[in-house]
């Protein structure tokens, strides 16, 4: 008999299937992943197996663990359930940690409630647990509360709640979504590292995470089991259509061709440029971006890559001009831009736009998909009849896939990937030269992100528009940019030639950036290991070189003097010791 | 369909609108046509006919009150005056809250900060003692119930459309309208106002009946509408008066007036209903 044992589970909401006649186990200490698109019904299958599905969802089939059925539990069995045969991990640990209760107290309740220890024995426990998850001084750890700990560490003190009655099962349901891709690769080894005889079911989207980290694997797709097996077995023979599709989409860092330089001359030039904000009633001044510089050229894509508060989001703010407060200089066309976007020429707004994260709040939910692309014709070209804007809409959306179908709807009635299309489309509509691109696949699911990106890649090729692709994704950088500028607490790392760049970091911060980045293929699976720590805060930045605490090659001259960037071997980078990497 | 197409197929969904909205038109085309159709008019004085019960006969059906006026007509105009003036006050402060609050809410900073600390100042008046001072100081007229019921009723809008104004301001689609090149006036109207629209609109469903209580309790006070022109909460206050000897003349226009604001709280609950329903849809 295995540990989980799942038997024709369905789950309905009202008369909508979200999962479907699932069937599937999991062994005692096996670690097994849960693959599947949004919507997929992964996240579903994980709250029916804790018992936390909402009363309005009617589960049938059966679900044992340990040969106890748990579908129509009653609350009490499922609480004495949780936590002791069973543990979870969430993607967002600030919302599953209570922010009043200190970390330690949160943990030792849970002892205390299972009635596995009590009093100091207890505290000895959660201190011990509160060690192995990695926290540092876990002394003072037991007394912190959630917001005081970094994303990270946050993510480790849910691993130590999940984990501190020693279940039989951990599920961990996107555990590293939220995180930077360091801090994800610390965590996933630590899952690795810490489980024991725990058996782990990990719930994700990303195929590259299960690569490197499970033996087994699941494929769900519309609620529906589509295939399972042994992971290396599935990658490289993968039975269902649906499953090659993914593979496929999947991007890698690893071997993906960049496209290739091009030359000519700079369309927008960014010239050492600094963007800092007043922290509101105090002294202290927030620098986000500092002294970067940044040459594009008609046709080109340079992607700009960092982790959390890296500034890259901010530097393309102040570009198009949501953002004023900037020194240096921006000169597009040939023409000095600053100041807010309102106050900008009109050929400037037109030949400068921005596709935001999130297609859905972009668009203005009480406008239909029509008068949301028209809107920029009736700025740009306010003399087009009716009739006449009406056709270029229709050509735009055929230009990015869609059909004149969509033009009534409104953005609540269309995907995700949709709703991306037609913000992209309400950009291109007036011909700019320049697309700012601020994570515009990061919300996407695989196959979809592959559609857009391939979309860009045409417009760029047909077009010449040149873009900035700002981007935590190093796997999707590869495959659409032909630069890469690196980005590390509002300072330039790095800035190369794409292909360049991946075979040949410069900076160790590239380097570990690269080793971090997880690859969909068993036999390489990527996620190396390879820096400590976590970005610090952007308050109080390190002296000397931002990166040194956390760097492998750290000299004494890194801690107190900056590294200016040069140029080593057609490489921009700023790192004192850049010849020896 | 279009948005307001759209929403008036949800409201007709949904029971509690068609309901109590069915209801507020039944009054409303009662009081309109009523003292129309009716023999008697709502000034005629009949010492012959003091305190009569209600009756079919002559059309006397809610009876007569102490002066021997019809009391059916004077009902039905009552009820005419308090949704009018229920009405025009919530229009009025509609209109001032919703641009008040949304320029404050869009263009912030010190002119934010301003503007809402003169709504607080206003909102530290005592009412009563608003309304006693404009009535002193102009003549007393009708005009001046809308004026002294909307001046209290805009502060509570300005303040939630400003709030909704706030965090419209901050989202990706007014980022993104600015960036083509849209005017800040035309986003104000074409993205902000059309976002405010549900909100509004199910507020201004609640305001009514604040409205009406305001104008029924001035009234009362003998501060509101004069005779022979009445209101509901004239005709309340009158059979105040006369509870022991003719109940009626307190019973029937309290009843509708109790009707009449249900319904439109049940319409206020109902409309937010359909607007939540239409945005998670």
């Amino acid at each position: 008999m295995s540990l989980l044992e799942i038997n024709g589970l369905s789950i309905r909401y009202a008369d909508i299937d979200v999962v479907s006649g699932l069937s599937f186990a999991v062994d005692t200490s096996e670690s097994v992943g849960l693959v599947g698109e949004s919507g997929s019904g992964k996240t579903q299958t994980a709250l029916a197996i804790l018992g936390l599905l909402p009363r309005t969802a009617t589960v049938s089939g059966s679900i044992t663990l340990d040969g106890q059925e748990i579908v129509g539990a009653d609350d009490g069995a499922m609480n004495a359930l949780r936590a002791e045969r069973v543990g979870i991990v969430f993607q967002d640990p600030m919302q599953a940690l209570n922010p009043y209760i200190p970390i330690g107290d949160q943990l030792r309740r849970i002892l205390i409630q299972h009635g596995i220890a009590n009093g100091s024995d207890a505290d000895q426990r959660v201190m011990h647990m509160l060690h192995r998850v990695g926290l540092p001084d876990p002394a003072r750890q037991f007394r912190a509360y959630a917001h005081q700990l970094s994303g990270g560490m946050r993510q480790r003190a849910m691993i130590a709640s999940a984990l501190v009655a020693s279940p039989d099962l951990l599920i961990a349901d996107e555990p590293t979504t939220a995180l930077d891709v360091t801090v994800q690769a610390q965590i996933l080894d630590l899952l690795e590292r810490i489980r024991d005889d725990t058996a782990l079911l990990l719930i994700t989207h990303d195929l590259a995470i299960v690569a490197g980290h499970c033996e087994r694997m699941l494929v769900l797709q519309d609620g529906k089991l589509i295939e399972e097996g042994k992971t290396r077995k599935l990658f490289s023979a993968p039975v269902a259509a649906h499953t090659r599709a993914m593979i496929e989409a999947a991007p890698r860092v690893d071997t993906a061709a960049s496209p290739q330089p091009v030359g000519g001359e700079p369309l927008l030039d960014i010239d050492n440029v600094s963007v800092s904000f007043q922290e509101r009633g105090r002294q202290l001044q927030l620098h986000a971006v500092q002294d970067i510089d940044l040459e594009l050229r008609a046709g080109e894509t340079v992607a700009v890559v960092g982790e959390s508060v890296s500034g890259k989001s901010t530097l393309a703010r102040s570009v198009v001009g949501l953002i004023s407060m900037r020194t240096g200089r921006v000169v597009f066309c040939g023409k000095d831009i600053e100041g807010p976007v309102q106050s900008r020429a009109i050929e400037t707004r037109r030949d400068l736009q921005l596709v935001f994260q999130d297609p859905a709040g972009s668009l203005d939910p009480q406008m239909r998909v029509e008068r949301i692309v028209a809107e920029p014709l009736a700025v740009h070209a306010p003399d087009l009849d009716a009739e006449a804007r009406k056709a270029r809409v229709v050509s735009m959306l055929e230009r990015v896939g869609l059909s004149d179908e969509f033009m009534p709807r409104f953005p609540h009635e269309l995907s995700g990937g949709q709703a991306q299309r037609i913000a992209i489309a309400r950009a291109l509509i007036v011909n700019p030269k320049v697309l700012v691109c601020d994570e515009a696949v990061a919300a996407l699911d695989g196959s979809v992100r592959r559609q857009i990106l391939a979309l860009l890649r045409k417009e760029q090729q047909q077009t010449g528009l040149a873009i900035i692709f700002i981007s935590h994704d190093l796997a999707v950088v590869r495959s659409i940019s032909h630069r890469v500028l690196v980005v590390y607490l509002g300072r330039l790392v790095e800035l190369a030639d794409c292909e360049h760049m991946f075979i040949q970091p410069r900076h160790p911060y590239t380097r570990a950036l690269l080793d971090a980045v997880p690859v969909p293929d068993p036999l390489a699976p990527g996620g190396r290991l390879s820096v400590k720590g976590e970005v610090p805060s952007i308050l109080e930045p390190p002296s000397g070189c931002a990166f040194h605490p956390r760097c492998g090659f750290v000299h004494a001259r890194c801690k107190t003097e900056l590294p200016r960037p040069r140029t080593v071997g057609g490489t921009r980078v700023a790192c004192h010791r850049a010849e020896e990497i | 369909m279009s948005t307001l197409a759209k929403a008036v197929a949800h409201m007709r969904s949904s029971k509690t609108v068609m309901m109590s909205g069915g209801t507020l038109c039944a009054i409303a085309l009662v009081a309109l046509i009523g003292p129309w159709v009716s023999p008697n008019d709502y000034m005629t004085t009949d010492f012959d006919r003091l305190l009569h019960s209600p009756t079919f006969n002559s059309m006397s059906l809610f009876g007569t009150d102490d002066l021997g006026r019809d009391l059916f007509v004077r009902t039905m105009l009552g009820v005419q005056v308090t949704l009018v003036v229920a009405i025009v006050a919530s229009v009025v402060s509609l209109v001032i809250g919703v641009l008040y609050g949304a320029t404050a809410g869009y263009v912030g900073g010190r002119v934010d900060a301003v503007m809402m600390r003169f709504v607080d100042t206003l909102y530290a008046m005592p009412f009563i003692f608003f309304v006693i001072l404009l009535l002193v100081v102009f003549e007393q007229n009708f005009l001046l119930i809308f004026v002294a019921i909307g001046a209290v009723n805009w502060l509570d809008m300005a303040r939630i459309v400003r709030g909704q104004t706030l965090s419209l301001r901050e989202r990706e689609f007014v980022d993104a309208a600015r960036l083509i090149g849209v005017s800040t006036p035309r986003i104000i109207i074409r993205h902000i106002a059309p976002n405010l629209l549900g909100v509004v609109i199910v507020y201004v469903t609640l305001t009514i009946p604040q409205a009406i209580l305001i104008e029924s309790f001035l009234s009362f006070l003998g501060l509101g509408i004069q005779e022979p022109q009445t209101s509901l909460g004239n005709l309340v206050s009158g059979g105040v008066l006369q509870i022991e000897n003719a109940s009626w003349m307190l019973l029937i226009p309290a009843t509708l007036l109790a009707v009449i604001l249900l319904c439109f709280n049940f319409l206020g609950d109902g409309m937010r209903d359909v607007f939540d329903a239409r945005r998670s849809r």
